[in-house]
């Protein structure tokens, strides 16, 4: 029954530890493009995107650079972990960049600063981190990768289709804006603490 | 070879690698940029303001280059500024009249009495949501610097619970206008020197019980210079849009019986000495 396996692995980064409304990371774009729906779906794509490859490669990294053989010596740089992740990271955020900017330019205008705020964006090396934390292995990681960005596109476009929504409400001035979206994404998250226990 | 070396070596490998990949994907998806949008935002002032109604200096940048829109279109940048950039692309700089804010009300604390004690958020939307604020007067100023915090560009100085305008420093870009809940700031041209301080459609007795210099709307002024000024609702007003504007001389001798008829720069004046007191 291995597929159980990964379907527990799926339901747990999509619904019960969500990125963002369980583990409380990548709130930045979480707020800052979910203004509307089309940016946030591309943002969420790009998410995807950028978690999936940085798990594999940081997976990989984990496995086989960290803990390297010479001869008959062991290596153990553990320590050096977060420092390569966020390489890897930094380095791929700038490819996708450049490699965006050519093929989607409207893509690319439409994330706007968001993009390279991918680099700092908690929730992948979140996401490699606790990866490797799990010894998930190269595949495995991969697809938590894959999911916990599953995970993020969901709040993100359920967000800001209630922001959406929330821009026609008559809502009191002192609301308006950053505040009422604020207390949504708390009334949200504790909608998503009732999946906790699921698996 | 020990662990330290293992760990620069193995830092130094993947880090070149990755460079040398960043390298050749800059290479091989490489976009021509139009350069003269990059020379636009450096000539525009980058503040970000939004003064111009696109989203940032940059967008206004793209939107010149792509003949949307006009270097004057730009508030907050200067005339040689202006004048730099239409040589830049060779096109017609067009023209623009400056234009200031200006809060409409000269109700500061020592004008106007305290009607209730007002201790809740210091935000001018706050606090005319519950009530109206802490001041007599239900059109004037609430003194509680929203307009102040709004402004980029530090225009706005609050003395003695009013907001007053600095037209040397203000670049008319309207960030104040919307926030203000009473609707007290409008931009007028700069070139108008004179400005009726104050905004309540109230009966003149009603305003005289809330503010010591209120418009009484007595058309002491408008019967003097009906080009200049008209009367409507109670409450006089320059007429902006007029060929002639008032000069502060015009203000002397017209002699507004409640003051509130002033020159910008005798209002600033009138303001600092009372805050000072």
């Amino acid at each position: 029954m291995e597929y159980l396996e990964y379907v527990k692995l799926a339901l747990g980064a999509v619904l019960v530890y969500n990125f963002v409304l369980a583990r409380f990371l990548g709130i930045c774009p979480f707020l800052g493009v979910s203004k509307r729906l089309g940016t946030a779906l591309g943002m969420s794509g790009a998410v995807i995107f950028v978690m999936t490859i940085a798990c594999a490669i940081t997976a990989a990294i984990n496995q086989y650079l960290l803990n390297f053989r010479w001869g008959e010596k062991r290596f153990d740089l553990t320590f050096l972990q977060i420092l390569i992740f966020i390489l890897v990271i930094a380095a791929l955020v700038q490819i996708i960049e450049i490699v965006l900017q050519k093929i989607s330019p409207v893509l690319y205008r439409a994330l706007g600063i968001y993009l390279p705020l991918i680099t700092t964006n908690c929730a992948v090396l979140g996401s490699a981190t606790l990866g490797a934390q799990m010894q998930y292995s190269v595949f495995k990681s991969t697809l938590f990768g894959f999911f916990s960005g599953v995970g993020f596109a969901l709040a993100l476009v359920l967000f800001s289709s209630l922001r959406e929504r929330l821009e026609l409400a008559d809502i009191p001035r002192p609301f308006q804006g950053t505040a009422i979206a604020l207390i949504t994404a708390g009334i949200l998250a504790m909608v998503f603490i009732g999946f906790s226990g699921l698996c | 070879m020990n662990t330290l070396e293992a760990a620069v070596l193995l830092m130094g490998v993947t880090g070149g690698i990755l460079g040398v990949v960043i390298a050749l994907a800059a290479r091989f998806f490489r976009v021509a940029h139009d350069p003269r949008v990059e020379l636009l935002i450096e000539l525009l002032p980058n503040a970000n303001c939004g003064g111009c109604g696109k989203a940032g200096c940059a967008d206004l940048a793209r939107a010149i280059v792509a003949g949307e829109a006009k270097p004057s279109d730009c508030p907050v940048s200067s005339r040689e500024a202006i004048a730099s950039m239409s040589s830049l692309l060779g096109i017609d700089p067009g023209v623009a009249e400056k234009k200031v804010a200006v809060v409409r009300c000269n109700g500061d604390a020592l004008h106007t009495k305290v009607a209730v004690n007002y201790n809740g958020v210091s935000d001018c939307a706050s606090a005319a949501l519950v009530g109206g604020g802490p001041k007599s007067c239900n059109y004037g100023c609430l003194g509680l610097s929203s307009c102040a915090r709004a402004c980029p560009f530090g225009a706005i100085e609050m003395l003695k619970n009013l907001a007053v305008v600095h037209p040397e420093l203000c670049v008319g870009c309207g960030k104040c206008v919307s926030v203000c809940p009473r609707g007290l700031i409008t931009l007028v041209p700069a070139s108008a020197q004179v400005h009726v301080y104050c905004n309540s459609p109230a009966r003149a007795a009603v305003k005289r019980k809330n503010c010591a210099s209120p418009c009484l709307g007595c058309r002491k002024c408008e019967r003097q210079s009906p080009d200049s000024f008209e009367v409507v609702n109670n409450l006089a007003r320059v007429k902006y849009s007029s060929g002639t504007l008032p000069t502060p001389e015009l203000v002397e001798a017209i002699g507004c019986p409640t003051k509130c008829l002033r020159s910008v720069s005798g209002h600033l004046e009138q303001e600092r000495k009372e805050a000072h007191e």
